[in-house]
């Protein structure tokens, strides 16, 4: 089963390798990884989605507790989230197939961010789901390149993955 | 105050009380030497090999309970000390380790002298720093004896680029910590330990297995009383012997691969297993999925990822033993389990921890006599081998801190610098190294700085002119074929002892063994006693791979 964990970092040089190498050190699987500031700079939040059984999933937080940099790990799979992939797809367009293309991107409310002579870039954000429809839909123009980053996820409503304790908010 | 960071170093290290450090000069942290040379309060002790300088903070931190400090350059001077940190880090031992780097304006340029040690250690240190302002040295300090030594302990390493060493920084000792990931449970939860009280009051064949997290947590005497008051036999890992006085009545010894077979079979019989500060590593448990069988287990340590990591547990508890044994003992009222702990008496009787008398001088009866001539009141400290097991099963330790060796990682060539460091932490007691002529000729040059600072320990070799426990698992899984495992040339080790000037004696015969011991013992300097044993002698009992612990074989 593939799990998401929300886990807030102290921003110091190396606590990206000491997360990465504790994965590949203990043979645990990371399905994605992402990493970015938060609102306070000198934390980051890494959203890490992996997969294994509970027992696996048990050792990977225990293990990511005991790094000195690791804060705080929310395990938000069996939570209501958020969570979110972006990617960007140059495709192959000829004058003759953009309109479709054009419709395509309309009705997953993508956006066209650059336009060659031979080919586009389309913007898309959503969950792993829909990015994955937009990349089907697209294949048939021909896929020149493509990036995508890992999940980014938050818990929905009045649940907080923050330094503080999880508390509901009374307000 | 104004001053070099390397002088805030100096300051930093006599804030934290530290007395002794263990080290070996170069280039990269010489500013680090040149502010010891301006300080008297910190003593030096000058190794061979930087690999000696970790494992003697290693011996001193064990037998003190103290953070043990090392010192060493940058580059090879780093890397050599990576197998001591990996001891340490395995055995849960709290080391500061302080390193050179190249300055920062080199660093990542593969400069001379240069490694990437804060990465390298990344998996074997419980946190590591690379200073790269020097403003902060005082806070990274100050937060690495804090992380070493609280929760579950270990090494933390600092590595510190010279340029930074040399810059000139305003001393103030840091107030807070500001360590916003780190704290460790020490009280287990209250229901949990009412839920493990309430099944050890049930429990008619209850067994405790103790670890190294007894000695760690200070928690000996504590489970001394825990084990009379539940009358409940004590099996011990390598880590946590000395935890209960090896010949109390209650004391089964060591259990395991090479454990006692009356001390495996209570684990195997028991209906309740309390398992404190350990970690069922699997030279203890063997086969993890036929481990204590008919029992109920509750896990008491401080670290929560040991608990569930290898065997299913019942009632886990998360806390500092000593602190939850207490607490326990607030809920426990004395039981008597007399049918069990006569069971326990006739399993002591029928397949006793045994070898074969009256056949030339034997390793086991080497142990026997030391443990005898010192009343057990020594400290004993071991290489890795069978040597190592001999002396686990043999010597009884009486008190905790006194039977040092390297349990997880299993280290050759970590006792004489780790007796080194443990006559240096503990200069009132005999300390007494037992090694192979394997494991002794892996650090033999730290004989150097024994003798250099007249440190008088007594180094016992059990030579077989092999390496003994590779020898005998050539003999049970190899069908003998001896793969390099027999030295044919061994240097003659009283001549060793004499180019030291020190003393050097020879045992060949059983009748010479006593006297002989005594004569070391009595003597006010280093000696290195060459006891030359039978090359087939094996360590049993035994549990062959795969087996359970109940199966284990005698000789």
């Amino acid at each position: 089963m593939r799990h998401i964990l929300a886990v807030l970092v102290e921003n110091n040089p190396g606590v990206l390798t000491r997360v990465a190498g504790l994965f590949s050190r203990r043979g645990y699987n990371i399905d994605s990884l992402t990493v970015g500031r938060t609102e306070n700079s000198n934390i980051s939040r890494m959203t890490i989605v992996v997969s294994g059984d509970d027992l696996v999933l048990e050792q990977v937080t225990k293990q990511l507790h005991k790094l000195i940099d690791v804060i705080k790990i929310n395990d938000i799979t069996s939570e209501q989230y958020v969570d979110r992939e972006l990617v960007l797809i140059k495709v192959g367009a000829d004058p003759t197939v953009r309109g479709e293309i054009m419709q395509i991107v309309d009705i997953f409310r993508a956006r066209i961010v650059d336009i060659g002579r031979k080919t586009l870039i389309i913007e898309c954000t959503g969950d792993e789901d829909k990015i994955s429809a937009v990349i089907e839909s697209l294949i048939p123009f021909g896929i020149k390149e493509l990036v995508r980053t890992g999940k980014v996820a938050m818990l929905r409503g009045q649940k907080f993955t923050s330094i503080n304790d999880n508390k509901e908010d009374d307000n | 105050m104004k001053m070099t960071a390397a002088g805030a170093l100096i300051e930093c290290l006599k804030e934290q009380g530290v007395e002794v450090v263990f080290g070996y000069p170069g280039g990269n942290i010489l500013p680090v030497y040149d502010a010891l040379c301006q300080s008297s309060d910190i003593k030096h002790i000058l190794v061979r090999h930087e690999q000696g300088a970790v494992h003697a903070a290693d011996g001193y931190a064990r037998v003190t309970g103290r953070v043990g400090v090392c010192i060493a350059t940058s580059g090879p001077g780093a890397t050599n000390l990576v197998t001591g940190i990996a001891t340490a880090y395995m055995d849960s031992i709290p080391l500061v380790v302080i390193t050179g780097q190249v300055p920062t304006t080199m660093v990542g340029t593969d400069a001379f002298q240069e490694v990437d040690i804060t990465g390298i250690t990344i998996p074997i240190t419980k946190h590591n720093y690379l200073v790269r302002d020097a403003a902060k040295l005082p806070l990274i300090i100050k937060r690495a004896f804090h992380i070493a030594s609280t929760g579950r302990p270990g090494p933390v390493l600092i590595d510190l680029p010279k340029n930074v060493l040399q810059q000139e920084i305003t001393y103030t000792q840091p107030t807070d910590l500001k360590l916003l990931g780190y704290k460790p449970t020490y009280r287990g939860h209250k229901s949990q330990v009412t839920t493990a009280c309430n099944l050890i009051k049930h429990a008619r064949r209850p067994v405790i297995y103790s670890g190294g997290g007894v000695i760690a947590s200070n928690g000996s005497e504590v489970l001394t009383e825990l084990a009379e008051r539940i009358s409940a036999p004590v099996v011990s890992t390598l880590m946590g012997l000395g935890g209960i006085p090896g010949c109390h009545p209650l004391s089964l010894g060591m259990l395991g691969l090479h454990g006692a077979r009356y001390a495996n079979m209570a684990v195997m019989e028991c209906d309740v297993l309390v398992a404190l500060g350990v970690r069922f590593d699997d030279r203890v448990a063997v086969d993890f999925s036929s481990f204590a069988p008919k029992a109920k287990i509750i896990h008491v340590d401080i670290d929560p990822a040991e608990i569930g990591k290898n065997v299913k547990i019942d009632v886990p508890i998360v806390g500092d033993v000593r602190m939850v044994m207490e607490t326990m003992l607030g809920q426990l009222a004395a039981q008597k389990e007399e049918q069990w702990l006569a069971h326990i008496e006739e399993l002591k009787k029928k397949y006793p921890l045994k070898y074969e008398q009256g056949t030339g001088l034997k390793p086991q009866s080497i142990i026997e006599t030391i443990r005898e001539l010192t009343s057990g009141e020594a400290i004993i400290v071991t290489d890795v081998g069978q040597h190592q097991m001999w002396a686990a099963q043999y010597y009884k330790a009486k008190k905790p801190r006194t039977f040092v060796s390297s349990g997880g990682l299993g280290t050759m060539g970590y006792g004489l610098p780790a007796a080194v460091g443990a006559k240096v932490g503990v200069p009132d007691r005999p300390v007494i190294l037992i090694t192979g002529d394997g494991s002794f000729q892996m650090n033999m040059q730290e004989f150097g700085t024994a003798v250099e600072q007249g440190l008088p320990i007594k180094v016992i070799i059990m030579n077989n002119h092999s390496l003994g426990m590779v020898r005998q698992l050539q003999e049970f899984y190899c069908d003998r074929r001896y793969m390099a495992t027999i030295f044919t040339k061994n240097p003659d080790f009283v001549k060793f002892a004499d180019v030291y000037d020190a003393l050097g004696l020879r045992v060949t015969e059983a009748e010479e063994l006593r006297d002989t011991l005594e004569r070391a013992l009595n003597s006010d300097g280093p000696v290195i006693i060459d006891c030359v044993i039978d090359q087939e002698e094996n360590v049993y009992p035994m549990v062959l791979a795969g087996r359970p612990l109940s199966q284990s074989i005698d000789g």
